[in-house]
């Protein structure tokens, strides 16, 4: 089983004629996901040869579903627009948006999201993340396909390249679904949402988790580990060595005065029983322990 | 980007927000000219951004212009918690009766923005929070709907405002909301927010933090910019669009993806323990990896005196690693003689083979090659140690 997405998910491509949404358009098909059309406002009515699968483009979300069942929708589309884009899929009523656009304003991403919970139809994932993936299954987003095979493993990471690389120390085991929340200070799917939809997998054996210094979603996530989750979880928290006040790199990777360190949301894991790694080798080897038995 | 206090009052100013007269000064001269205009007794403030100024020495009464001049001279090149004071704000002097505190924030947790107002201002809003929470008021915000001026007044009543400000306090909460719309913010900071003897409600202290991914709709953010304060290496990054923090220690760091560099940096350290030495610095390449910006990279790092050795630190998810490997290979024969540290790369994932063959056979002096993260940070900690 996977979490979120599956084999027959259907998927729209938000801002698919764009670079970006074209080259991974391609990717993605080429890794068996179900993509039935692309949106650009204005581009409605022609359709884009994607080494050999016409894919058709519609003007907005609610055309391409009635035409094609989408169920998800995948967002490339630029920073200037894609509240624009994520507000046209929550009209649609579309069960989840996964928003891989990087550097959308705080106030879009607070405005969108709020309009997705007063509407209640539509899961966001992201923005600033590297997407979903099931692996031999659908694969959403810019998460390369070929790190590792189906297995095991649950995994929900801030980060994306930690995603990879996590992905390739556990190789020899593989994943249910591997998910990148995303970096910003405001996103939608959480950690917490992640660990439960897990939990509630019967495929999944055990959790990763990985986070990075910013917020207190970490802490929140142990919290919610305590009461909820059963099954075995490890854990690696990056930017032990960041400097107060620096944002490094993710739009929320930053610590303010005392809070937001590595060193809080380590202990806080530890505290409810999580193994935590030092490094994502150690984190690996934690997991494998595990599933060893 | 924080702004300082007195671009903070500035920007209050512009939104309607009553505020004291007050000018920015960078000499004792400057700030005697700015004294005169405003009259009267004037306020010399340290302009740094970090808390504590006050207690430090960096904020001073002065009775008239020839004493702001002297109060400026004092306070002017003060180090306040290793930030050197380069500026100062003369600001008009006022009787005051009451301090209050009124603050509109990100909230990451509950993915809004949230209203803080309390009676009890001047202090550390974490104090009040701590000993006399119920004098606090803290109300979440949809960002949709915003703040109307019954909402501020029902906020100020439960933050414990007296009724004689309360009209005043929803105004000026009214008008924080629209500025904190407007400005793109993410934090708008009001402390102390007081009442004077006369009766009228003033923004006396602000702390502002305006969202870098909005510049494209503000471009006069820019203007705001505090190019003194960037250290020359991460002004130089920032030119070429490079994610740079500079640290303070000799492994220079290039990654690509800010959790696996915030990672490496981490690793470099464990494995730097037993040697003393420490990351060098933050700088994530990005998905890119193209050899002009790894040039643009590794000549930033070998560029800092205190790097001695450097880590090349790349997992290829989209990016090919014979991309990388042929970006490292191009941007040696770029920097020619400039590269002189020993760089010690670690590459995995999409085209591994290729990519540590093509650095394999480039047979490049400076370069070495480790398989693994934990295994390369090791190596790279050792060769700075030994330098």
């Amino acid at each position: 089983m996977t979490i979120f997405v599956n084999e027959s998910t259907k998927v729209i491509v938000q801002g698919m004629t764009g670079s970006e949404g074209t080259k991974h358009t391609k990717r993605m098909l080429k890794a068996g996901t179900k993509i039935v059309a692309g949106v650009t406002p204005g581009k409605g009515g022609q359709s884009v040869d994607m080494d050999g699968q016409i894919i058709p483009v519609f003007n907005s979300v609610k055309e391409a579903i009635s035409a094609t069942g989408a169920n998800v929708s995948v967002v490339f589309v630029p920073p200037k627009f894609a509240k624009a884009a994520v507000i046209d899929a929550i009209d649609a009523m579309i069960s989840l948006a996964v928003v891989i656009t990087e550097g959308i304003p705080v106030h879009d991403v607070a405005a969108f999201y709020a309009y997705s919970v007063e509407k209640g139809t539509t899961q966001i994932l992201g923005p600033n993340c590297p997407g979903i993936i099931s692996p031999g299954k659908t694969n959403l987003g810019i998460i390369p396909s070929d790190i590792t095979g189906s297995g095991p493993i649950g995994l929900v990471s801030k980060s994306g390249t930690l995603t990879y690389q996590m992905m390739f120390e556990l190789r020899d085991f593989g994943f249910t679904t591997a998910v990148g929340i995303g970096g910003d200070p405001i996103i939608g799917t959480t950690h917490i949402d992640c660990l439960r939809a897990f939990q509630d997998d019967p495929a999944t054996k055990a959790i990763v988790m990985i986070g990075e210094i910013g917020g207190d979603a970490e802490e929140r996530a142990a919290q919610f580990i305590k009461e909820y989750v059963t099954k075995p979880v490890v854990g690696y928290v990056a930017g032990f060595t960041a400097p107060e006040g620096k944002t490094m790199g993710h739009a929320g990777a930053i610590v303010s005065g005392s809070s937001g360190t590595a060193a809080a949301k380590k202990e806080a894991l530890e505290a409810v029983g999580v193994a935590v790694g030092k490094t994502p080798s150690e984190t690996a080897n934690l997991m494998r322990k595990i599933l060893n038995g | 980007m924080d702004l300082f206090e007195y671009q903070a009052r500035d920007l209050f100013e512009s939104h309607q927000i009553p505020v004291l007269a007050g000018a920015v000064a960078t000499t004792a001269d400057q700030a005697y000219l700015a004294a005169e205009k405003i009259g009267g007794k004037v306020v010399v403030k340290a302009q740094v951004k970090v808390g504590g100024r006050g207690k430090a020495g960096g904020v001073k009464l002065a009775e008239n212009a020839a004493d702001a001049k002297e109060k400026a001279s004092a306070i002017l090149g003060m180090d306040i918690k290793g930030h050197i004071v380069k500026k100062v704000m003369i600001a008009q002097a006022a009787p005051i009766e009451s301090e209050y505190y009124l603050a509109i924030l990100l909230d990451r947790a509950n993915r809004n923005f949230l209203v803080m107002a309390s009676v009890a201002g001047g202090m550390e809003i974490e104090e009040v929070a701590h000993k006399t929470p119920e004098k606090l008021a803290r109300v979440g915000i949809d960002s949709n709907k915003g703040i109307d001026k019954a909402q501020a007044l029902e906020i100020a009543k439960s933050g414990q405002f007296p009724a004689d400000v309360l009209d005043q306090v929803g105004d000026v909460l009214v008008k924080l909301w629209q500025a904190f719309i407007r400005e793109d913010a993410s934090l708008m900071e009001i402390n102390p927010l007081v009442k004077t003897t006369d009766g009228k409600v003033i923004a006396l202290d602000g702390k502002v933090t305006l969202d870098d991914n909005a510049v494209f709709r503000h471009p006069e953010h820019e203007a705001l910019v505090d190019h003194d304060a960037t250290n020359p290496l991460e002004k130089l990054a920032k030119e070429k669009d490079l994610n740079y923090v500079k640290l303070d220690g000799q492994v220079g760091i290039i990654g690509n993806g800010a959790g696996l560099v915030m990672s490496t940096l981490d690793v470099v350290a464990y494995a730097g323990e037993k040697y003393g030495v420490k990351p060098a610095n933050f700088l994530d390449i990005g998905g890119g990896a193209s050899a002009e910006v790894m040039a643009n990279g590794l000549s930033i790092i070998l560029g800092d005196s205190d790097v001695k050795s450097v880590f090349v630190n790349v997992f290829g998810g989209i990016t090919a690693c014979d991309a990388v490997a042929n970006g490292i290979v191009q941007a040696l024969e770029i920097l020619g003689s400039k590269a002189t540290k020993p760089i010690v790369v670690r590459l995995d994932g999409n085209n591994v083979e290729l990519g540590r063959k093509i650095l394999s056979e480039a047979n490049h002096p400076l370069i070495q090659q480790v398989e693994t993260m934990d295994g390369a940070a090791a190596k790279a900690a050792e060769l700075a140690a030994n330098k």
